[in-house]
């Protein structure tokens, strides 16, 4: 009798909506937790896999040796390379090519570098204006990685103790 | 001419258009939509009449639903339109025939003879706050009342009649029905039972040995 | 207030120029204000949705997101009429159009305050639900006109769902007019004067329930937007409409919840009335509001409710929310209505006497 009275005031009061209706009603008053985010940022890992960089020694020599290990690796062919002997007997790359449309950035490159070289940055907020700007040439990507030097050691240096 | 009577006008010119549209137009669908028009337009006729009860009910029960559950059934329907338009002109006489009787006989009850102010009189004019649907409603209960509820009861008899020669349960074994009542009812106490078991302490597992670094 | 610009006009117009004249000033009266507060609800809606689920909602056109209904005007504006290949072009034009008018058309009875309606008619309840039954009609010929099945499910849902719902609507009213004894909306609010423990909602609380879940079917809304179904079937009956045609069907469905708000508002919450009539302090310290702004605080509340409601609970199944309908609303409606007759009988409370 209990049980069936009690299923009754359940069924026309409606007790499981008002609950339902009480969850919402309750989060409609909690803190928002939107990033607003131009002006609002999120905090990045020093891990962060974003815009490629090629990194040079301290003495300003490249870094890349053309070993092709990440363009083996790359799962989305996205990696070409073109290498050649320079004048001073070491092998250097000539083209070294990363189409950023086909990067689907899962970081294999940097991991497969043996010297460092090619990195991903902390930097994600890049545009193309043009057809042929999502090629990063070599220039552009050793230009992008003396830029970003100071950045991109910091986070290798967090990071060390991991690898 | 009076305001009053330009309405008048407008609304029977479209009344009269569109069920012109209703019975010529071939698309099904369509003639389900001037039919709407038709009734639309009357209602406002109606409503002119000081019957604005009626006129209301005419929009609301046969505009608003009668003829939505047409059109839903029109719509489902697949109508060969070749097929319906193949006897036309060999049922043309025939139409014609029924058409004019239709028309004379109407004509002889509701013809201008039988009508017109002479006839009838000046109607009365009620003021604006007169409650038409009172009226009705008195009529109804009181002067009409068994009548009233003999059509009740025969609406009643043909829903009855139109769910039993439809209804059909299926067995259980092609079509699964669902009794959300008893869905509802299901508590979580019926369906399963808590065990005590002793807890047994299984023997720990040799930690792992440090890999080469 | 009308009839006199109606006679300030009359004296050097024709007479129907001048009733032509207050016709238009009416319904601009009416209708702006009420565009306007359907363009804030669109945002309302996804700010309520949006704090619901702990974010924030738009907030990047204008301070808080305010401009955000012109922005999405704006662009449904720009945005190009692409009519569907061997669609039937009137039809699909006129759609939306016949969607819209009949629910602005409804305004015309609505009071908002003593004396403030365009047209104070007998039958104002009768005229709301006839009006809002015709509303189906712009969602049938929009889904047929289509020629698309995602349109036609969607139309096919919606006329069955709206023929269902209209009758436990109707009861719901009937019970309203039990109690109030017309059926001129004015007086019906006249009935529920003083303090809200004579408002209908008390002993009309189940039609209330009924009423407010039959005006989400009437509206499509969550739980009830089967008709538009974007899980099932893309958009339903609006899928194949884009730019302003898709923008008319959407202040067609915003323009008919408030209306509802208002019929629940005016029917079951004491209309203009304040809640603390006759209560000591409280009423002397609210007679300064106005009684219109008592009515806007009322649907504000229950439009918030709307929003509330789709934040809350997931869409209905097709057969449950016929289920619901037939087998739950109507019977419900059928056996209050007894109720109310014997409380009539035995002049029950403040609300029979």
């Amino acid at each position: 009798m209990v049980a069936f009275l009690k299923h009754q005031v359940k069924t026309f009061g409606l007790t499981e909506l008002f609950k339902g209706l009480a969850v919402t009603g309750k989060y409609f008053f909690k803190k928002k937790i939107t990033v607003r985010y131009p002006e609002e940022k999120t905090p990045l890992s020093p891990r962060f896999r974003g815009h490629h960089a090629l990194r040079r020694y301290a003495n300003g020599e490249e870094r890349c040796i053309a070993c092709k290990l990440c363009e083996a690796v790359c799962p989305a062919n996205a990696i070409t390379i073109e290498a050649e002997e320079r004048d001073d007997g070491t092998r250097r790359t000539t083209r070294y090519d990363i189409d950023m449309f086909k990067c689907i950035y899962c970081g294999f490159c940097e991991e497969a570098c043996p010297v460092d070289a090619v990195v991903e940055t902390r930097v994600f907020e890049y545009e193309f204006h043009e057809r042929g700007e999502n090629i990063m040439t070599k220039d552009k990507l050793l230009a992008f990685g003396d830029k970003y030097e100071a950045q991109i050691a910091a986070d290798r240096q967090a990071d060390a103790k991991f690898r | 001419m009076t305001f009053e009577q330009l309405i008048f006008y407008v609304l029977a010119g479209i009344a009269v258009l569109a069920s012109i549209m209703m019975i010529s137009v071939n698309n099904p669908v369509k003639a389900a939509l001037w039919l709407v028009l038709t009734f639309i337009a009357t209602a406002g006729v109606w409503i002119m009449m000081q019957a604005e009860f009626l006129g209301i009910v005419l929009i609301l029960v046969y505009a608003g639903a009668v003829m939505v559950l047409f059109l839903f059934v029109v719509m489902m329907l697949d109508v060969n339109l070749v097929k319906l338009r193949e006897g036309f002109t060999r049922y043309l006489p025939i139409g014609v025939l029924a058409a004019v009787a239709i028309f004379a006989m109407l004509y002889m009850v509701l013809g201008p003879h039988q009508f017109g102010l002479d006839k009838t009189g000046e109607p009365v004019r009620f003021a604006a706050d007169y409650s038409n649907t009172e009226a009705l409603g008195l009529q109804l209960y009181t002067v009409h009342a068994y009548a009233f509820i003999l059509a009740a009861v025969l609406l009643l008899v043909g829903i009855v009649a139109a769910i039993a020669l439809t209804i059909r349960r299926r067995p259980p074994h092609e079509v699964k029905y669902q009794n959300i009542d008893k869905q509802v009812r299901v508590n979580p106490k019926e369906r399963f039972e808590m065990v005590k078991m002793n807890a047994v302490k299984e023997k720990p597992v040799a930690p792992k040995q440090e890999g080469d670094e | 207030m009308f009839n006199a610009i109606q006679n300030w006009l009359s004296l050097f117009l024709y007479d129907w120029l001048a009733i032509l004249i207050t016709l238009v000033i009416q319904v601009v009266v009416v209708i702006m204000p009420i565009m306007i507060a359907v363009a804030f609800i669109t945002l309302a809606e996804r700010k309520v949705i949006g704090f619901m689920q702990v974010r924030m909602g738009p907030n990047r056109v204008g301070p808080y997101g305010i401009l955000q209904p012109f922005a999405d005007a704006l662009k449904l504006i720009m945005k190009e009429f692409i009519r569907p290949h061997q669609s039937n072009l009137f039809l699909f034009l006129v759609a939306p159009v016949l969607a819209l008018a009949p629910v602005i058309a409804a305004w015309a009875v609505i009071p908002f305050d003593e004396g403030v309606v365009v047209s104070d008619i007998n039958v104002g309840v009768m005229y709301v639900l006839a009006v809002s039954s015709i509303v189906v009609y712009g969602v049938i010929i929009a889904g047929w006109a289509s020629n698309s099945k995602y349109a036609f499910l969607g139309a096919l849902r919606a006329s069955a769902q709206k023929v269902s719902y209209e009758i436990a609507m109707g009861f719901a009213l009937v019970t309203v007019l039990m109690v109030a004894g017309t059926m001129n909306l004015t007086e019906i609010v006249h009935g529920q004067q003083g303090g809200f423990w004579n408002w209908y909602w008390i002993p009309l609380l189940p039609m209330l329930a009924v009423y407010f879940i039959s005006g989400l079917a009437e509206t499509n809304r969550t739980p009830f937007d089967v008709v538009e179904g974007e899980a099932e079937i893309v958009a339903g009956f609006h899928v194949e409409y884009s730019s302003m045609g898709f923008g008319v069907f959407m202040l067609a469905e915003y323009a008919m919840m408030l209306l509802i708000a208002f019929m629940t508002a005016i029917m079951f919450l004491g209309g203009w009335y304040s809640p603390f009539e006759g209560i000591w302090l409280l009423d002397p310290l609210t007679a300064w509001i106005p009684g219109f702004i008592w009515l806007f605080l009322k649907v504000a509340f229950l439009m918030f409710c709307f929003l509330w409601f789709r934040a809350t609970f997931p869409r209905y199944r097709y057969d449950q929310l016929m289920r619901l309908g037939w087998k739950v609303l109507i019977p419900l409606t059928i056996v209050w209505v007894f109720v109310v007759a014997i409380m009539h009988y035995f002049s029950i409370g403040p609300w029979f006497n």
